[in-house]
């Protein structure tokens, strides 16, 4: 059997130069409102996130009632419609889960599992916080000027999203999405910086990389891609502010807009969607692989065994970020690009899927001959597990060219991205905020009310995404209010469109026993402990719970072995954390 | 138990949903029977081992759920098996990528004999053109658009003249002829999708897209617009009807070309703009 725990000393180097002093926050402000604490930062970019999620969260709700009982509900208007399905997809897939996976789980996670006292770069950190939010209020600010958000598709092809065939188009719901989204850029570029740095030069003595959780492994990851995709979005939003505001053509050919010669003239509208999917395809395991990294780290610790494959794990989470860069034009198959990159981007497409499942094939191995406890943070992993399976093998359909032509722009397509990077990674959201609530707060949260959250979501949005490919796969096209009459269609989806949107409807409700158990375990929740799940990686093993700013008292802890020594043959108990030098002496603590 | 029980009833559900309800692709009319074949090899493949992994986790969890006193093995890695899964897998994909890559080259090519027809959407509504006697369509661009001029052809070029142009109304095509489609737009992306024919291609105002299949079957089909183009994409459809040889002739005959057209408006406008 490989070594896969080094405890060599040689591993651990003397510390060479003294700990430089930490800048303490004086005053209520400095601690809470502008502070430098990547904890605090972790707190405010997830509090962010999950209330301009709530609101992407009404907007499905809407569109559901409309597809599902379509001319029911007369203020929603195709043009009402398309706004919602824009601000729901914009803000759930960037606003929501980016911002909530790197600003909230990154800054929360890396110092503490790194043994880092904060990240190496704070006032740039607490920045980008602010950026952040900036970026969100223009963007809520949308809903409030004239003219309404925009409604291009969250995808925002132009031409249609600066004409005005488009809400917001020729009014301010496209200008303010567009500055939105550069605010948001740089502000996460800010972030982002810091956490790459702080997993290269912050980690603790002893904390080789391949001794680092693959939370850590996932988010680092996913870190540097999106330092590397979101300039593409970048150029891309300001070419298209450029293209709406000064009248340029990056993007704009010569067209007739309702009967009337417009003066734009020479521009690519593939050109922008090769710039957005260059962005969009990384930005699906920009979220995928934190998602990925923590739900290893979920199944080791509550199925009390490593993970199965550690050193497969991290190669493949880096051979997957760096094989989507070079699958972008998946999304592009029926976009009128030459047709020979059909080849190049189907084959790249699918050999993607090889590391993804073996992933997949390790995380189940984890659980063979493991001492399985069903906690909450178990059961939303094994919901992931479910429901990536099931997303994933659905793009082997979307990722084979000449499959797509006839499923693409169909509501396969939707069930497809809406199960994988969607349901999936919010099931690892769940699980993680049971796992290291007790960490953040010092008390669980309450647990029966977290198996009625478990159940309802997962059999709900299971019920809702699984048979809404095959509302695609009878051929209705997304981004359609309502269907109305079609021959073509072997039987009518009227039914099927109103039960899915009333499982919408109570997988939404249930989220809100998620956030009451948020609130009341807060005051009424049991005593934690520090390390409840008798967990083997750094954040469990600092001396105060929660952690303070500065996270490790006098001392940063020193790593003797990987994350993953559960019931090792021998250990007095089931699990040695990393910074137990078991079975050495502790003497070298001193070194 | 339950937990283990639920991922059963997933499997299951999920095996039974397909199988047994009614919802399902619509009958195929054109030749790409084969684009079908493709995604049923990947039905089978993507179905097996969807079950297989999920029902290998609920034993997992039912055999090796926490028991008192329990302990779980301590098995960091196994080479052997991680390489020889690797390689299951690396075959499963390359067994669907491969029909996959093969149709894609025919799709791809377009056959010799295959008649240029063109669509042309726009906010929202579908035009078509077809070369007239000559078997050639005239040049065209978007800045000739005009009120007379819709399809911005060129009068200049003589090959145009004799174009037969159909303006929002129904498009005729012969059966088991194969036919190139030409797209173009003149204001935003759109998308010409008819489901029975199985193939559709974006539409992008300053290039001209295509695809090409062979209707198989009589009959009224319609097309839907499947790229977002604005607040009126949901109802921008439109009719292609497939005749036989005979049926198409005669509707042929009652068209209208280019040239026609043009001498039409010009004479109404005279004719509006007298005393």
């Amino acid at each position: 059997m490989v070594d896969a725990t080094p405890r060599m000393e040689r591993d651990i180097p003397p510390a060479e130069v003294p700990e430089l002093e930490l800048y303490h926050p004086k005053s209520w402000w400095t601690t809470y409102v502008f502070s430098q604490d990547a904890k605090v930062i972790a707190i405010q970019y997830s509090g962010t996130a999950v209330a301009i999620g709530l609101v992407a969260l009404v907007l499905s709700w809407l569109m559901r009632l409309q597809l599902g009982f379509p001319g029911t509900f007369s203020f929603i208007t195709p043009e009402a419609y398309y706004q919602f399905i824009t601000m729901h997809g914009m803000i759930m897939v960037i606003y929501l889960l980016t911002a909530l996976f790197l600003g909230g789980f990154g800054n929360y996670l890396i110092p503490l599992m790194v043994g880092a006292r904060d990240m190496v770069f704070p006032y740039v950190n607490m920045l980008s916080f602010w950026i952040y939010l900036l970026a969100v209020l223009v963007l809520a600010a949308s809903f409030f000027a004239p003219g309404g958000p925009t409604g291009a598709g969250w995808t925002l092809y132009p031409p249609q999203a600066i004409l005005g065939g488009t809400p917001g188009g020729q009014s301010w719901g496209i200008i303010l999405m567009l500055v939105s989204l550069i605010l948001f850029i740089i502000g996460f570029t800010m972030g982002g910086l810091n956490y790459a740095v702080t997993v290269i030069q912050g980690r603790t003595r002893g904390m080789t990389l391949m001794r680092m959780p693959l939370t850590v492994w996932g988010i680092f990851t996913a870190t540097v891609m999106a330092l590397l995709a979101f300039p593409a979005l970048f150029v891309a939003c300001v070419m298209m502010l450029f293209d709406r505001v000064l009248g340029t053509s990056f993007f704009m050919p010569a067209l007739v807009e309702m009967g009337e010669q417009l003066s734009y003239g020479g521009g690519s509208p593939i050109l922008f969607q090769h710039l957005f999917w260059f962005f969009g395809h990384p930005e699906v395991y920009i979220v995928a692989l934190p998602a990925f990294g923590i739900v290893s780290d979920l199944i080791s610790t509550h199925a009390r065994k490593n993970i199965f494959g550690y050193r497969m794990m991290v190669w493949a989470i880096v051979i997957i970020g760096a094989l989507s860069f070079i699958v972008w034009a998946h999304h592009m198959y029926v976009s009128g690009m030459h047709p020979w990159f059909g080849f190049f981007f189907a084959t790249t497409t699918l050999i993607i899927a090889v590391p993804t499942a073996i992933k997949v094939y390790n995380w189940v191995l984890t659980l063979w001959r493991g001492d399985i406890h069903l906690t909450v943070p178990m059961l939303f992993a094994l919901a992931f597990i479910v429901t990536f399976v099931n997303g994933g093998l659905t793009g082997l359909f979307l990722g084979n060219v000449v499959v797509d032509v006839p499923l693409s722009d169909t509501m396969f397509v939707v069930a497809h991205f809406h199960m994988v990077m969607g349901v999936a990674p919010i099931m690892v959201i769940f699980g993680a905020i049971y796992h290291w609530y007790p960490k953040i707060t010092g008390r669980m949260l309450e647990d029966w009310m977290g198996k009625f959250h478990f159940w309802v979501t997962f059999v709900g949005a299971y019920a809702i995404f699984f048979p809404m490919h095959y509302v695609g796969l009878v051929g209705v096209p997304r981004r359609y209010p309502e269907m109305g009459e079609a021959a073509f269609m072997t039987a009518p989806v009227d039914n099927l469109n109103a039960f899915i949107s009333v499982a919408a409807l109570v997988v939404g409700f249930a989220q809100m026993v998620f956030l009451f158990n948020l609130v009341w375990s807060l005051r009424f929740g049991k005593e934690a402990g520090p390390n409840p799940w008798r967990a083997t990686s750094l954040e469990w093993q600092t001396p105060t719970t929660p952690p303070p700013h500065g996270n490790w008292g006098d001392e940063r802890p020193v790593v003797y072995r990987w994350a993953y020594d559960y019931s090792v043959p021998g250990a007095p108990e089931d699990f040695i954390p990393q910074n137990d030098p078991w079975p050495d002496k502790p003497a070298t603590r001193a070194a | 138990m339950a937990v283990a029980l639920i991922l059963v009833l997933v499997v299951l559900g999920s095996i039974l949903f397909h199988i047994l309800s009614p919802w399902w692709w619509t009958p195929i009319a054109s030749n790409w029977g084969y684009i079908d074949d493709t995604l049923i090899i990947t039905f089978w493949i993507t179905g097996a081992v969807f079950s297989a992994v999920i029902l290998f986790m609920a034993y997992c969890v039912f055999r090796f759920r926490h028991k008192e006193g329990a302990k779980a093995a301590y098995q960091p890695e196994s080479k052997r098996l991680e390489w020889w899964l690797t390689v299951v897998t690396a075959v499963g994909v390359a067994a669907m990528l491969a029909p996959g890559l093969y149709v894609w080259s025919q799709f791809v090519t377009v056959p010799d004999d295959a008649t240029e027809v063109e669509v042309v959407g726009q906010q929202w509504q579908w035009n078509f053109r077809l070369p007239g006697e000559d078997g050639k369509l005239g040049k065209s661009d978007n800045r000739l658009v005009t009120f007379e001029n819709p399809l911005g052809i060129d009068p200049e070029d003589p090959a145009g003249q004799d174009d037969i142009v159909i303006e929002a109304a129904d498009l005729h095509l012969p059966i088991d002829k194969p036919v190139k489609m030409l797209l173009r737009s003149i204001d935003v992306l759109h998308d010409f999708y008819v489901p029975e024919f199985r193939a559709k291609m974006d539409m992008v105002p300053g290039m001209v897209t295509y695809f090409w299949f062979t209707p198989t079957k009589t009959g009224t089909f319609e097309a839907l617009c499947a790229e977002l183009c604005g607040s009126g994409h949901a109802y921008m459809r439109g009719i292609v009807m497939v005749d036989s040889e005979e049926d198409y002739q005669a509707w042929l005959e009652g068209q209208s070309t280019f040239a026609e057209l043009t001498d039409a408006r010009q004479v109404g406008a005279a004719e509006g703009a007298g005393p």
